[in-house]
């Protein structure tokens, strides 16, 4: 963008004292004491300057660049009074064994005062596949819930009005599906759909890049997710239909600016699709929301957050043609960085989420997962998850970080760090743009080499000493220390027999006349172009099972096999 | 010591002469987390090891087909998803049956003390956890994986 020519300030005649401190200052400091050896760069191996000056943003316009919370380009927040307003939504994700055992599980993060649900499926779930599929052996009720039908998903609601709590569910290739039994759970209990307060994660092209739970080719998988939004902007107003995730990016061990690209670049494919399916940008853009990892590098990480509002506000007005400003706002969730925890001592993991958790609210969040610190172990047990909770709690209530909006605003490192990111992040998009855009980018494999290139840099850095981690190659306790132990959850092998008992009685109970028909009806659909969600809709209700939905779309739609890049 | 990384270095081929360890590498079960396996697939290949790289989605059958055709000589396997109770020994299991029982298996993941204490007796020679270092992966094929026939 064209910038603003300026008449000489002071900012321009600063160098002459930074250069001044140099020479008398620093240099005979230097002389004296030596600096640590270094490197000094951020966790993705970003430089950073010994100091910062007003002469780091002599290109810096703060009324253009930075302007004022709830005002374009949103970098200092997308409301007005942020926390002091309404904090930010704590939002743990869980899940895990079967419906009932989850649905105790939201019902005490909900009396600890958690004011979100956030579902974790487990494995098979995730990746569209019933309980009793061969695929699925081993995996039922593991990493998150098992839901084979809407029997399960109304048990996993059972007691939860859901014109009261927002949700937001995990899940991707099969999202349609599971949206579609939440929307029957909604019918069931009498409440209205546009009384009803969620994201669905639903975000496909960050599978192909980080996650590699696909089912279906990129753009079959394009055509659901636009499906999906015309439905929702008719008849479920206030859900958000994507949440683009840059999480999952961070964790296949991209860099925070990778991370900050790519998921960029996947919102911008998102909309673009959206436009290309005949949608209006506004109807559906401002249900779009984000999703970003908070990883240790606290500076880092903090202006990541104020870059991305920055450059999606400018990519949806000015390249979009965007024209309400709730389509500008980049709404964003955070989770505190998985990858960063650490099997050995244990405990440390508080600390460490402690730092990204702070980091995530003053970049400015609007809702927080912090890790529990047994996850590099099982899925977290009781006491870990209320820890974590715990910890955002006392961020919001004691350490003071959101009686003011933005406050690191106009320190001159952090307009200047967020700048640089800014910068780098927006020469990824351009070259993805020169691709032909993300999709062209993803089929041509170059995300998925980047990161590749990037978590092995990064592991080499670890394995040399480069960067330290505590308890893992500096401070290193013996392997049989007791700072190593720690109680963790475990999930008992007679919940895949329970589910696959329930699946089995399922499949004999129902109504077989009414799901072929759905069935069928749904095929028709996804061969010609009618939306699928309502067909997907009648299916759930029918019981068709994730698997047999699945199962009928691979057969239109085709099945995605990946060249591994290593 | 020499740098592992170099795939210039000699000390993979000096501990087995006759020909480079063959390893199969791979990801078993739907479980997609695969950063951790690449990095380890590619650092072996970097030490001298010839490693062949299954990809993601391997049935426990997939994996041993594909280790007894390509006459590895060990068995790499990467679970971040739980499920390596069920999936390990069936991989163990397959290869007793296939004729490929002295073809070393092990493994990295998220698994926890107690099972790799079984998961041990059951026949899988070494488990990684989160914190392994690369180095020590290379050094344990270095040491503790041999030819299976010379």
């Amino acid at each position: 963008m064209a910038k603003t020519p300026k008449e000489p300030t002071e900012s321009q005649v600063m160098p002459r004292g930074k250069q001044r401190w140099v020479e008398e200052t620093l240099r005979p400091a230097l002389e004296k004491n030596p600096e640590r050896p270094g490197p000094f760069t951020t966790v993705s191996d970003f430089p950073i300057e010994r100091l910062a000056t007003s002469e780091d943003l002599a290109d810096f316009d703060p009324e253009r660049d930075l302007a004022m919370p709830g005002e374009y380009p949103y970098t200092r927040g997308v409301h007005p009074t942020m926390y002091r307003g309404k904090l930010w939504t704590m939002r743990q994700f869980s899940g895990f064994g079967n419906a009932r055992h989850t649905n105790e599980r939201y019902k005490y993060l909900l009396s600890q005062g958690q004011t979100g649900l956030s579902v974790a499926f487990d494995l098979p779930t995730l990746m569209g596949r019933d309980s009793d599929d061969p695929m699925a052996l081993g995996e039922v009720g593991r990493e998150g819930v098992a839901i084979d039908s809407l029997a399960d998903m109304e048990t996993l609601f059972e007691g939860i009005p859901l014109d009261r709590i927002s949700t937001s569910m995990t899940i991707n290739s099969p999202a349609a599906i599971l949206f579609a039994m939440y929307l029957a759970v909604a019918d069931k209990q009498g409440v209205a759909y546009d009384k009803l307060d969620g994201t669905i994660q639903n975000d496909i092209l960050k599978e192909y890049i980080a996650q590699k739970e696909w089912i279906y080719p990129p753009r079959p998988s394009l055509r659901i997710i636009t499906d999906i939004m015309a439905f929702c902007a008719r008849s479920v107003p206030r859900w958000n239909t994507i949440s683009v995730s840059g999480y999952h990016i961070r964790e296949a061990g991209s860099t925070a600016v990778q991370e900050l690209a790519f998921t960029l670049a996947d919102g911008i494919g998102y909309v673009q699709a959206g436009v290309e399916a005949g949608l209006d940008v506004d109807a559906f853009a401002p249900r779009l929301s984000f999703f970003f990892n908070s990883h240790n590098d606290f500076f880092e990480e903090l202006c990541k957050l104020r870059a991305a509002r920055r450059i999606w506000a400018r990519v949806m007005r000015e390249r979009f043609g965007a024209k309400d400003p709730r389509s500008w706002k980049l709404r964003t969730h955070v989770q505190t960085a998985g990858c960063s925890l650490t099997a050995q001592q244990p405990y440390n993991n508080i600390v460490r989420v402690t730092v990204q958790a702070l980091a995530a609210v003053l970049g400015g969040t609007q809702s927080l997962h912090t890790n529990s610190m047994d996850e590099t172990l099982a899925l977290p047990s009781e006491m870990a998850v209320t820890i974590a909770l715990r910890t955002q709690q006392i961020i919001a209530e004691e350490s003071g970080v959101p009686n003011s909006v933005d406050p690191l605003a106009g320190s001159w490192f952090v307009e200047n760090l967020t700048s640089r990111m800014e910068a780098a992040a927006l020469d990824y998009i351009r070259r993805i743009d020169e691709m032909g855009g993300i999709v062209d980018a993803i089929e041509a494999g170059f995300p998925q080499r980047e990161i590749a290139e990037a978590s092995y840099h990064y592991q080499m850095q670890i394995d040399q000493g480069e960067k330290s981690i505590v308890g893992v190659n500096k401070y290193v306790a013996s392997k049989d220390d007791e700072s190593h132990k720690i109680p963790i959850l475990k999930i008992d092998m007679s919940v895949e027999r329970d589910q696959l008992e329930g699946l089995r009685k399922l499949r004999r109970d129902r109504d077989d006349g009414r799901l072929r028909k759905a069935l069928a009806d749904l095929e028709r659909a996804a061969r010609g172009g009618d939306n699928l969600m309502p067909r997907i809709l009648e299916s759930v209700k029918a019981y068709a099972t994730v698997g047999e939905i699945c199962t009928c779309l691979k057969g239109v739609f085709g099945e995605y096999r990946e060249q591994p890049v290593l | 010591m020499s740098n592992p990384y170099s795939s210039q270095s000699k000390s993979a081929t000096t501990a087995t002469p006759e020909r480079k360890l063959r390893l199969l590498v791979g990801k078993v079960g739907l479980d997609g987390h695969d950063r951790g396996v690449k990095i380890v697939a590619r650092a072996l290949r970097d030490a001298g090891f010839e490693v062949i790289y299954t990809g993601l989605h391997q049935t426990p059958e997939m994996v041993v087909s594909t280790a007894i055709q390509e006459d590895v000589d060990a068995v790499s396997l990467s679970i971040l998803s739980g499920a390596h109770m069920t999936l390990l020994p069936r991989v163990i299991e397959l290869l007793k049956q296939g004729g490929g029982a002295d073809i070393a298996v092990f493994a990295g993941g998220i698994i926890p003390d107690d099972d790799i204490a079984e998961l041990k007796q059951l026949g899988v020679l070494e488990i990684f956890t989160p914190g392994a270092s690369t180095k020590d992966i290379i050094e344990f094929v270095r040491t503790r994986i041999h030819p299976r026939r010379s």
